[in-house]
This record gives C-alpha cells, sequence and structure tokens, in this order.
C-alpha cells in the first residue's frame, strides 16, 4: 500500500477517461449483467410462468379455505354467537344459512361448498344438494303475504327502492337491508331479470319480519312503523324447524360444528389430514385407525425409492465401470444399450414388465421349466413391491448409470496402475484408489433416481398393487378423481419438504460440492 | 364415433370433429379449465357420477332434455325416451353399460362347474384360482355384502353403518390375498386372456370384445351386474355460436337411431328406450348384437344400479377407508 500511494496521488484510481476506476468498472459489470438477464430473460420468464408460479399456487391451495365463508357469510357470522356447541346453534344461525343457501344455490354454489365440507364429514354433499331446492319452499311466503296484506304496497319494488335508498331506514332495517340488496343482486345476475318486474322473494319479507320483530322501528316512515306496530300479531314460523323438516341432520350439532372449525379462510386442516390427523370439534385429533394411510404411504415412498436407488447403483456400477473400461467399439455398443429404453415409451416398458413377471408369464414360466419352482407355487412378482421396486429399477437405471460413467470416464487408468506397481492387489487398488474417485459419480446418480423414484406414480400405478403403490398415487388420484386439490397440493407440499430436508442432509453428509455430473 | 361423427361429418361438409383422448380426467381438467377462463372442450364424455359432480360444481350446463334432445320416431319427447337414466339435470345419457365378471372356461380345478352367482367370487373352495376386481370400494363393497346375506335393496343402508363396512371388508378379506386390483378397464381382459386371473370384473365390451373379437375361452357371468351410464356434458359457460354448434351435433348424435348405430361397435345398450328395438348386427362380425346387451332380459335377470347420490356423500370416506384396507 504504501508506494502505491507514493507514485499515485491521493483520492480514488482514475480511469482512462478521467472517471473513478470503480464506478467506470461498476458500469461496464453492470451492462455485462443486464445482458446477461436479458439473454436469459425469456428462460427465466417461462420458468416463472409455467413452473414457479403453478406450484406457487398449488402450494396455496393447501391452506386456503375461503370457500366457506365467502358462501355462508351470514351463517358464519352469526355462529359468533353460538355458545353451547354440544347443541344445535339457535335461530339466528338457521335464519343466516337460510338466506346463504338460498343465494347460493340462485347462483349454483351450495353444491360446491357441499362437496368441500363433504372432505370433513361424510353426508354433507347431499345435504346441501338436497337444500339448494328445498330453502326455495320453505314456508316464509307467510311473512310475504301477511305484510302485502297489511299493506299492498310492500308488494311493490318502487316501495322498497325508496325505503331503501334512504341510509336511516337501511341503518334500522340491516337484515332486510342485505337481504334485499343479495335480492336484486340475485335477479339481476343470476336470473338475468329486471327487479322492477320480479316478485321480491320471500326471504327479504322475512328479514324484515325478523328486524322489525327483533328491533321495532322508531323511526318516521309511516309504511314501516305501521308494520312494526303490526308484526307483533303476525303468524310466524321457526326456520330451525323447517330445516328440520328438510332434513333432520340439519340440526345435527356435529354438522353446525364442522361448517365453524372450517369456517376460516385459512385452514390447517388439509395438511392435517395429510398426516392422518383431524381437525375436529374436539381440536387436532388422529384420524381412526381404518382411515389411517398417509403417513404409511409417506414411509413406504422414502423406504422404496431407497431401496430402488440402492439397487441401481449395484447394479448401474458395473455397467459403468464396464463402459468406461472397454475398447470404444464394445462400450459404444454398451452405450446404446444403456440408451435403448430411453426411445421406448414408458408405459409400452411397464407393461413388458407385466408379461415377464406376472405368475403366468416368461420368467415364472422359465423358473418352473428349469424346475426351480413348483408350478403351483408360483413366484408373485408383481403386483406388489418387488414389482415396483423391479420395473422402476429398471426404468431409472440409465440415470445412475450416465453420470457413473461420465465420472468414472475422467479418472486416470495410471492410478490405478501406479497402486498395483506399487504392490497393492487388484481389489485394494480398486477399493483403496478408484472407488473413491467414482463417489461423485455414485452422489449424483442417487440424487437423480432418488428425486424421480419419488415422485414416480405410472409405474407404482400400473405394477404396485397393493402394497406397491407412492404417495404420489394418491396425489395423482385427489387431483383427477376425487377432486380435493387441497388435500392434494397439502400432501404434495409434505412431499416437496421431505426432498428439501433429505437433500439438506445429502449436503450435510456428502457435500453438494462432491456430486459431479462429469 | 364412427357411429356419431361420421354420418354428421358426411352432412355437414369441411366439418371437423376433434376428439380429445384425455375424458378420463375430465372432472380434473375442466374444473381447470374453468379456472382458467378458457373452455377449450365442446361437449365431454363422461360418466353418470362425473355428470353429477360436475353439475354440483357448475361447471357442466343444465339442459332442458326435450328441448335440446330430439323426440323418438314415434314422437315420445326425449325426458321420457331416456327416463330414469337422466340422473342430473346436466347428463345427456348416451350408453348403459356394466361391471361385470368374465371367467375362463378352461380351469380344471373347478371341475365342470362354472360362476353362475356373484358370491362364487368369493368362493375360493369351490372356485379357487386369482380373481381381479378394481381398485376402488365401488361396486366391490355392495358385492360384498350381498354375498354377508344382506338383502339388495338394503345394501346402502347397511353399508351407511360401522358394522355393515366392517362385513364387507370381512368377506373381502376373504380374497384379498388371491385378488389382483386393477386400475384400467383393459387389465382384466389381459389377465384373463394370459391365465393369470380365472376370474375378473370389467366392463361388458370389453368382455365382449375379448370373447367374439379375439375369441379366448372366456365366458360372461352377468349375474349381479353393476350398470353404469355413460353420456355428454356441455361445459358451462360456452360462447353462443358453440354452444348452437354442439347442440345442433348432439341432436344428430342422440337421435333414436345415432343411439342404435352405436351397439354396432360395442355390446354397450343405447340410452333410449325407442332405440332397443333397432339394435342391429356386429358391423364386421355379423353376429347379433342384441344378446350382447346388458339390458338384454337373459342377462339382466339381477342387475344393481349405483346409488349415485349416495356415493356421491360416501366416495371420499369409503374411498379412504378402501385404500387403507388394500395398503394394510
Amino acid at each position: 500500500m504504501t508506494d502505491n500511494t507514493a507514485d499515485t496521488p491521493a483520492g480514488p484510481v482514475l480511469a482512462a477517461d478521467g472517471r473513478p476506476l470503480k464506478a467506470s468498472l461498476n458500469r461496464a459489470l453492470r451492462a455485462q449483467k443486464i445482458r446477461a438477464l436479458l439473454l436469459i430473460a425469456p428462460l427465466l420468464l417461462f420458468i416463472l410462468i409455467t413452473f414457479i408460479l403453478p406450484i406457487a399456487d398449488m402450494l396455496f391451495r393447501s391452506v386456503e379455505n375461503q370457500i366457506v365463508r365467502e358462501t355462508l357469510p351470514r351463517t358464519v357470522a352469526a355462529m359468533e354467537e353460538w355458545e353451547n356447541h354440544d347443541e344445535a346453534p339457535g335461530e339466528d344461525v338457521y335464519a343466516g344459512l337460510y338466506i346463504d343457501l338460498f343465494e347460493a344455490a340462485e347462483f349454483r354454489r351450495h353444491t360446491r361448498v357441499g362437496s368441500r365440507l363433504n372432505y370433513e364429514m361424510t353426508g354433507i354433499s347431499s345435504l346441501f344438494r338436497q337444500a339448494g331446492r328445498g330453502v326455495g319452499r320453505f314456508d316464509t311466503d307467510i311473512y310475504t303475504d301477511q305484510f302485502t296484506d297489511l299493506d299492498a304496497a310492500w308488494a311493490d319494488y318502487a316501495t322498497w327502492t325508496g325505503l331503501m335508498g334512504d341510509s336511516a331506514i337501511r341503518a334500522a332495517l340491516p337484515e332486510t337491508a342485505a337481504a334485499f340488496d343479495t335480492w336484486v343482486r340475485i335477479t339481476i345476475e343470476a336470473n338475468e331479470d329486471d327487479p322492477a318486474e320480479e316478485n321480491i322473494e320471500d326471504f327479504v319479507f322475512f328479514s324484515l319480519y325478523r328486524d322489525l320483530a327483533g328491533s321495532g322501528y322508531s323511526g318516521s316512515n309511516a309504511l314501516l312503523s305501521a308494520a312494526a306496530d303490526a308484526v307483533g300479531g303476525f303468524d310466524s314460523i321457526s326456520i330451525r324447524d323447517q330445516f328440520e323438516d328438510l332434513d333432520e341432520d340439519w340440526l345435527n350439532p356435529e354438522l353446525m360444528e364442522t361448517i365453524w372449525v372450517y369456517s376460516p379462510s385459512y385452514t390447517p386442516g388439509y395438511f392435517l389430514t395429510a398426516i392422518d390427523m383431524q381437525l375436529s370439534a374436539d381440536g387436532i385429533t388422529a384420524q381412526p385407525e381404518d382411515r389411517q394411510i398417509y403417513v404409511t404411504l409417506f414411509g413406504r415412498t422414502l423406504f422404496m425409492s431407497l431401496v430402488i436407488m440402492g439397487s441401481c447403483v449395484l447394479l448401474g456400477y458395473p455397467i459403468a465401470f464396464l463402459l468406461a473400461n472397454l475398447p470404444m467399439r464394445v462400450s459404444n455398443i454398451l452405450m446404446i444399450l444403456v440408451l435403448l429404453p430411453f426411445w421406448t415409451s414408458l408405459l409400452v416398458r411397464t407393461s413388458a414388465w407385466k408379461v415377464l413377471l406376472q405368475q403366468q408369464g416368461v420368467i415364472n414360466d422359465i423358473l418352473v421349466w428349469v424346475g426351480l419352482v413348483a408350478d403351483d407355487a408360483r413366484l408373485q412378482l408383481i403386483n406388489n413391491q418387488t414389482g415396483t421396486i423391479i420395473a422402476m429399477t429398471h426404468i431409472l437405471l440409465p440415470f445412475m448409470i450416465l453420470p457413473l460413467y461420465s465420472v468414472m470416464q475422467t479418472i486416470p487408468p495410471s492410478y490405478v496402475r501406479a497402486a498395483k506397481s506399487l504392490g497393492a492387489t487388484d481389489w485394494t487398488a480398486f477399493w483403496r484408489v478408484y472407488f473413491p474417485q467414482s463417489i461423485p459419480g455414485i452422489g449424483a446418480g442417487c440424487i437423480l433416481v432418488f428425486i424421480l423414484a419419488i415422485g414416480y406414480y405410472i409405474t407404482p400405478e400400473l405394477v404396485g398393487g397393493r402394497t406397491g403403490t407412492f404417495i404420489s398415487n394418491r396425489i395423482a388420484y385427489h387431483i383427477s378423481s376425487s377432486l380435493n386439490w387441497g388435500l392434494a397440493a397439502a400432501l404434495g407440499s409434505i412431499l416437496l419438504g421431505v426432498v428439501l430436508i433429505l437433500y439438506w442432509i445429502y449436503d450435510r453428509i456428502v457435500g453438494i460440492d462432491n456430486v459431479k455430473l462429469g | 364415433m364412427n357411429a356419431y361423427s361420421a354420418p354428421y361429418q358426411a352432412m355437414h361438409e369441411g366439418l371437423e370433429v376433434i376428439w380429445d383422448e384425455s375424458s378420463a380426467e375430465a372432472v380434473a381438467r375442466l374444473r381447470a379449465m374453468n379456472e382458467a377462463g378458457n373452455i377449450t372442450w365442446d361437449l365431454v364424455d363422461v360418466v353418470a357420477a362425473d355428470a353429477m359432480r360436475l353439475c354440483d360444481e357448475g361447471l357442466a350446463m343444465e339442459i332442458d332434455h326435450d328441448e335440446v334432445l330430439a323426440p323418438a320416431p314415434d314422437g315420445t319427447p326425449a325426458s321420457e325416451d331416456f327416463g330414469d337414466l337422466i340422473v342430473s339435470d346436466c347428463f345427456i345419457p348416451q350408453i348403459v353399460y356394466s361391471t361385470t365378471f368374465g371367467y375362463r372356461t378352461d380351469v380344471e380345478a373347478w371341475g365342470g362347474n362354472t360362476p353362475d352367482d356373484i358370491c362364487d367370487v368369493f368362493d375360493l373352495e369351490n372356485f379357487p384360482g386369482q380373481r381381479s376386481l378394481e381398485r376402488r370400494p365401488i361396486g366391490n363393497m355392495e358385492w360384498a355384502l350381498m354375498c354377508d346375506g344382506v338383502d339388495q335393496a338394503d345394501v346402502y343402508d347397511v353399508l351407511e353403518t360401522e358394522e355393515g363396512i366392517a362385513r364387507a371388508f370381512a368377506v373381502l378379506d376373504t380374497i384379498a390375498d388371491s385378488t389382483v386390483w386393477w386400475t384400467a378397464g383393459a387389465d382384466t381382459p389381459q389377465l384373463l386372456a394370459d391365465g393369470e386371473v380365472v376370474l375378473g370384473s370389467t366392463y361388458n365390451g370389453r368382455l365382449f370384445s375379448l370373447i367374439e373379437e379375439q375369441d379366448q375361452p372366456v365366458a360372461m357371468m352377468w349375474d349381479a351386474q353393476v350398470f353404469d351410464l355413460d353420456g355428454w356434458i356441455i361445459p358451462e359457460g360456452l360462447p353462443e355460436d358453440r354452444l348452437a354448434r354442439v347442440l345442433d351435433f348432439v341432436r344428430f348424435a342422440t337421435d333414436t337411431q345415432r343411439l342404435a348405430d352405436q351397439a354396432r361397435w360395442i355390446s354397450y345398450g343405447p340410452g333410449r328406450a325407442s332405440s332397443a328395438p333397432l339394435v342391429g348386427q356386429h358391423a364386421e362380425l355379423g353376429i347379433d348384437m342384441a344378446p350382447h346387451m346388458p339390458t338384454d332380459p337373459a342377462n339382466a335377470q339381477r342387475t344393481f344400479l349405483f346409488n349415485y347420490e349416495w356415493w356421491a356423500d360416501y366416495r371420499d370416506d369409503m374411498d379412504a377407508r378402501f385404500q387403507a384396507w388394500l395398503s394394510q
């Protein structure tokens, strides 16, 4: 430092154009970075749009649960006041439910929330489907009749718009105002009609009755005052009884509790289901034993992936060794054989294994013919774990061989020769000199095979039978058959988490720098 | 396809009908299309249970059957011609198929007996050998209970109770170790042809082609066949022009003659009552198709129709139990 300062003037070092060297350098670097970024921008955008965003969206679904709150807002709000959860809630909750279901049915959303809640409690789906038709036939028309008998003006749309245009009246009759708005929305959006030409629905009068009978009316509107005075003498019905008549399950506290437990916008419910737990009235409990499956499946997936990875190492290592050490002519042919499976469809290869491994298949036939196995005790090689392991080892083998081969090619043969010339046996030379140098290839192959194996589902589905299926088969089922995307997302998130943790452990033990693809 | 779109295309020159082969995942794909706001299908082939769910989810269009579909030649409105098969407001029934059993006719261990009762499936003593059943609870649970002395009419009531579920699993337990669980309709025919199983369930049309077209030593056991329906739905939210086009096609392709023609290719019963008398001979084999129909009186002595509503409720719960039971 000292001799530098002796030659140059104090202050920043300048570039040829007189700018400070540091700034000038930075500018050049920045331009380079921007150019590099522009070059990869298409790929980056592509990955972001087609890969990262969908994954993020899917992960979000594992906790998202807005449907209950959005479809049944009044019910959920009224449930805040529900105290004794061992008994069905009171009239207010059912009044909310009535209007919520009416609205949802008009927009055909009631069955959607029904199927959502059916994941948590069997039977809700049809209850909601039924109620969609049922709530329209509730006896709430008695309120309509009584109000219009009292004053025919109540049947007039103009009367209503007049009343509902007054903010003081809206504040005095909150339920009515909300119900009227809902009715207008239904008429315009769901039925595409003109509200002025339609009959006002019963639930609006029902709300009006509840408002007037509940807190009365002390304002100056003559029509409303007259109605408020009259409601005391009105016939009334219990909306709770109406639900009971529809289906007595509506009064089942467990049903209402399920709605309540799953009313928050975000729920841990899917994640709990994914680890064989459940969110119920008593908090978090274990699933009944005859429904526990996911933890077993996660364990099995990990275990079988490890076994597949191990057998790939055992089978792939000698082949890669041969490939790397045989003369070019022979090893090229071997290489083609290794790559050949890539040119065949995965389904064809899996089906070929079926033909080979089944009890009346080629392998059993040969074993019986040789006399190793009796004809009536043919080996069960497929539709179980064995089948999955055999078929998947075969399918994933190239992913082990290729990294091994490329690493082995870089190992100079002179090292082994040197070891031998110093007196090492063949085995010692291999084990102490050659093998350690091939470990980065094993590491790369293992990671590739393991991560591919853990997410596989076509092969286990086809040859897995009872005991050879993976967690990914359940994920696929929930995505495409049961439509429980939340649960599928939770299972997928857990799988992703497990892989990341294993990767971290792997990095700690083997070291990711120690992995080479060539 | 040969029965539906070929004649329609002959009528409308220059029109191309594109069939997408992925409708096995129709429900999931339609939901995804709906969320993305881009419905690429005009008409989707689904089974009745899926049609109900799509209708529930608001993904399929509700239709007025009498307005959209052609009446029978004698003027019977479509809703009466299809009758009970209209299980959902969105569903346009096409065919009746059934899940039934095929067995090999050359099993020596059976001593000349052939299975003719659903309970023979669960009888390893008289009918030893591997079986194949579908890897899902629907159908299997009902059969198991019927063979445990439950009256067919009470099956679903019993299946609602914990005890009933335990009974069904106990029956399935007896054959679990000799059963291959299939997921694709083509599995059982392959397993039967290879002699891998001696008795297996699958769709009756698959067995028809195995027996009649491929001439394998296999025969049908129709007892307690489970009827199911296949048909079409129109996705919700199609633009006017596409909707008009698809409605025109649907009206044509579901008329009495077209549904009867469909049966010339595979042994699935037409959805319309008025099509039944028109069912003729196989297009290539020249054999009479009527006796191969699941709805033929000789075959339909004891039949079972899915309770769609029941399964809509219990499907998730029962599937979880079934899978847990399977992987024990």
